[in-house]
């Protein structure tokens, strides 16, 4: 039998080696790309703004379709969210696209746990593919992942600075979300207002520690217009899915009685950037960084809430699955306890009941002993008033029968008496 | 004509060549088509309405993993003397067999099968590959060969093992190095017969854990009918075993896959030739042998199918073949792994590693039951 005998020889350092002719293998981004295109791509934003900020109407205007049918009814209480998958194509992309709204932000009076429907549901999410990766039989390339990859958090456009509620929100969202926050209705404010603005919110972002999504300049491709647009967040945009002829055009525009504001006009608005840096340059980086920053630290997170260590005091090997099963025993352990507690209790219970039970029974015989024994005196009783009235009955009968006799020998004599009584009338 | 327009035609044609060379016979297998890149720039300000850029996600995909690199591991496995370290040398255009790396290279062969693996960086028009080529001295030379196989089945698990630990930590790398191994390349002897017991003994078990690519070394002394007879007896012998090497047929996606590929399974194996010499042939510089009878061509699809195999490797499903290693091997592995370690007492092992909603739901029906009593 061959023993084995493994060398790793320059494992670590692996020599860079020159090639001498044409392999091939530059063809790989290509084979990988093919696989995703034919595998589709998804993508999920998650909207967080007040009623009324044109949040549905972005969106519309962003992936040029007419999402949603009716706008979405405002009468529950709290923040509800709502998601919505839609799938779109775009030559020979794929994209399943997950618009998730709140509903009722900001309607409350006391609007201080709005922010917990929307953690809750980010968390829902990042639980759903945790549950799917630690499944032991798993379909990881097939699963429809929901995990939001970015949040559009929209601020109104006061022109003043953020408001409180705003920052509490994006505090709480900012170390599980890639958040873009962008001044929603910016046609309201006036250009110079709105450089007042975007610098009031910047520094209120930044004295307040709030970290939103810096887009990547570690790539010499994009690093020049990511580093530019970073100098342009919070982006102002105006929404719209109207049409409005300008010279010979149609654009999407917003017409007002002063003047049409052109939302992709980028000196009217930032939503040209919005849509570039969004959807056409950072959409991957969106995704990994969710998977790679957000995720992971939401799984490391519950899995040492749950009390799993990596490394035991002697760094033993595949520590997660012995605490699992130290932790599996430990809790069969308590469940036999209490079920062995629980029987214990179940046999003291059942025992009482019988006593009690038998209690009872005896009870019942004793009753059932007296009421018989005063059935039988009663019927005792009865017996001998009826044989009383039996003697009496006799005794009647034979006075009767006597009298009767009587009678009869009575009448004969009478009748006799009768005959001697006309006999002696004859004489 | 000058000297040096000579020769830049000439490399002209030879490049040319070594492109044509491949696409006339088997037009399925040339290289994919690049994906058009969306049209950047100030357009979209214009006239563009319905365009959105959703595809612009396959250029951030293309930079992305440009950036990252790729990795591949190869094994390597058969006899000595088969020419395996030649071939990968030929396959990847350098000197990438251990042979190659270290400096005093032994002849004799190991007491004991060792399981050698260098790592190389290689780079080709600004993508970077990590390419691993597991070498397996001793396999199959002793006399007796009884489970030569375990130290390779060994080597493949604890891999798998590797990569599950790194993944099932709690802190855990963005990016788990990938030391698993993607193909194995097990070398037949060209005896022209059938396959030999250690044949099927070998690609029977390790079918189940690998991809396996079976390949007929030094195929030079097979003349062409007698190759097309060897083929198709090893075909034969792997079905009659139940073998399924790489393609296999269970893990075609759609039917186009499977339009391609089983144009590929009536090729397997591919008898090659490896060489890393260039001879003069036709007023070209090819990669061949040179006997007294002439030069074998390595590239020259009528001379031996090196062609079909490398595009085949590298050109058209390396990311296929990575891709079946990931989401099926590794994970039966893992599987089987999670479930010996899983299993309840009355043999019926639970669905989920770790299930806190179970746990939750165990402890409140609990609750329950105490309070109706």
């Amino acid at each position: 039998m061959a023993a084995t005998e493994i060398a790793r020889q320059a494992g670590e350092g692996a020599r860079a080696v020159p090639l001498a002719g044409h392999v091939g293998f530059d063809s790989m981004p290509d084979q990988l790309v093919n696989k995703s295109v034919n595998h589709g791509f998804c993508f999920n934003i998650l909207c967080v703004g007040e009623t009324g900020l044109g949040k549905s109407t972005l969106m519309d205007t962003l992936f040029n379709t007419k999402f949603e049918g009716e706008p979405t009814q405002h009468n529950q209480p709290g923040v509800q969210l709502k998601s919505n998958t839609y799938e779109l194509q775009e030559s020979n992309v794929r994209l399943k696209l997950t618009v998730v709204n709140t509903v009722g932000f900001g309607d409350q009076i006391n609007k201080e746990d709005s922010y917990k429907s929307i953690v809750e549901f980010i968390d829902t999410q990042f639980e759903a593919y945790l549950q799917e990766e630690l499944k032991i039989k798993r379909t990881l390339h097939s699963y429809h992942d929901t995990r939001i990859h970015a949040c559009l958090y929209f601020i109104a456009p006061t022109g003043h600075s953020l408001k409180s509620l705003d920052l509490v929100t994006m505090k709480k969202l900012d170390s599980k979300v890639n958040i873009i926050p962008i001044i929603a209705k910016s046609d309201a404010i006036s250009k110079s207002e709105l450089t007042k603005f975007k610098i009031k919110i910047t520094s209120e972002l930044v004295s307040n520690g709030v970290q939103i999504y810096q887009f990547p300049t570690d790539d010499e491709t994009v690093a020049e217009i990511n580093s530019t647009m970073n100098g342009h967040l919070p982006f102002a945009v105006v929404g719209s899915t109207e049409e409005v002829k300008i010279g010979n055009k149609m654009v999407k525009a917003r017409q007002y009685p002063w003047g049409t504001v052109q939302v992709e006009n980028e000196s009217h608005c930032d939503f040209v950037k919005l849509r570039e840096m969004l959807i056409r340059v950072n959409m991957e980086d969106l995704r990994e960084q969710t998977h790679t920053r957000h995720y992971e630290l939401y799984r490391r997170c519950k899995l040492e809430e749950m009390g799993f260590k990596d490394t035991d005091p002697d760094c033993k090997p595949f520590s997660l699955q012995e605490t699992y099963e130290a932790k599996r025993n430990e809790f069969m352990g308590d469940l036999q306890k209490k079920e062995e507690e629980m029987r214990q209790m179940f046999v003291q219970r059942v025992k009482e009941k019988e006593a009690e039970l038998k209690e009872a029974e005896k009870e019942l015989h004793e009753k059932f002993d007296r009421l018989k024994k005063l059935h039988q005196d009663e019927k005792k009783k009865l017996e001998d008033k009826k044989k009383s009235l039996d003697d009496e009955l006799n005794g009647f009968k034979q006075k009767k029968t006597a009298a009767e006799l009587l009678q009869s020998q009575a009448q004969q004599a009478g009748g006799s008496t009768t005959l001697k009584r006309d006999k002696e009338r004859k004489n | 004509m000058s000297d040096s327009k000579v020769t830049a035609h000439l490399d002209g044609i030879i490049s040319d060549f070594e492109g044509s060379e491949v696409n006339p016979s088997h037009s399925n297998m040339s290289a994919p088509p690049h994906p058009q890149p969306p049209a950047k720039g100030a357009s979209h300000g214009t006239g563009d309405f319905s365009y959105v850029g959703i595809d612009a996600i396959l250029e951030q995909m293309r930079r992305k993993a440009m950036k990252q690199g790729f990795e591949l591991n190869i094994m390597i496995v058969g006899q000595s003397g088969l020419g395996k370290s030649t071939l990968m040398n030929t396959l990847f255009k350098s000197k990438v067999s251990r042979k190659s790396v270290v400096s005093n290279p032994e002849e004799r062969i190991p007491k004991t099968i060792e399981i050698k693996s260098i790592s190389h960086d290689i780079e080709e028009k600004g993508v970077r590959m990590k390419l691993t080529v597991i070498d397996t001295p001793g396999f199959g030379d002793h006399i007796n060969n009884e489970n030569c196989w375990q130290p390779i089945m060994k080597f493949i698990n604890d891999q798998y093992e590797q990569y599950l630990q790194e993944e099932i930590n709690i802190d855990r790398k963005k990016r788990i190095p990938d030391s698993r191994v993607h193909c194995c390349m097990y070398f037949i002897p060209p005896t022209g017969h059938c396959l030999r017991p250690l044949d099927v003994e070998f690609m029977s078990r390790l079918s189940k854990v690998v991809n396996i690519v079976p390949v007929i070394a030094k195929a030079d002394t097979l003349t062409l009918e007698e190759r097309d007879f060897f083929k198709q007896t090893i075909r034969e012998g792997l079905r009659a075993n139940g073998i399924d090497v790489y393609p296999q047929k269970e893990f075609d996606e759609d039917a186009d896959d499977r339009m391609i590929n089983d144009k590929i399974r009536e090729m397997i194996p591919f008898a090659v030739v490896g060489s890393d010499q260039e001879y003069q042939v036709n007023g070209k510089r090819l990669l061949g042998r040179k006997t007294k009878w002439g030069t074998i061509e390595v590239e020259n699809i009528a001379h031996c199918e090196f062609a079909y195999l490398r595009d085949l490797l590298i050109r058209t499903h390396m990311q296929n073949i990575k891709d079946i290693t990931s989401s099926i091997h590794y994970e039966v592995y893992r599987v089987r792994r999670l479930n010996e370690t899983n299993a309840q007492p009355n043999g019926q092992p639970p669905n989920t590693l770790v299930n806190p909603q179970q746990a939750n739901g165990a402890a409140a029906q609990h609750q329950v039951l105490t309070h109706e009593m």
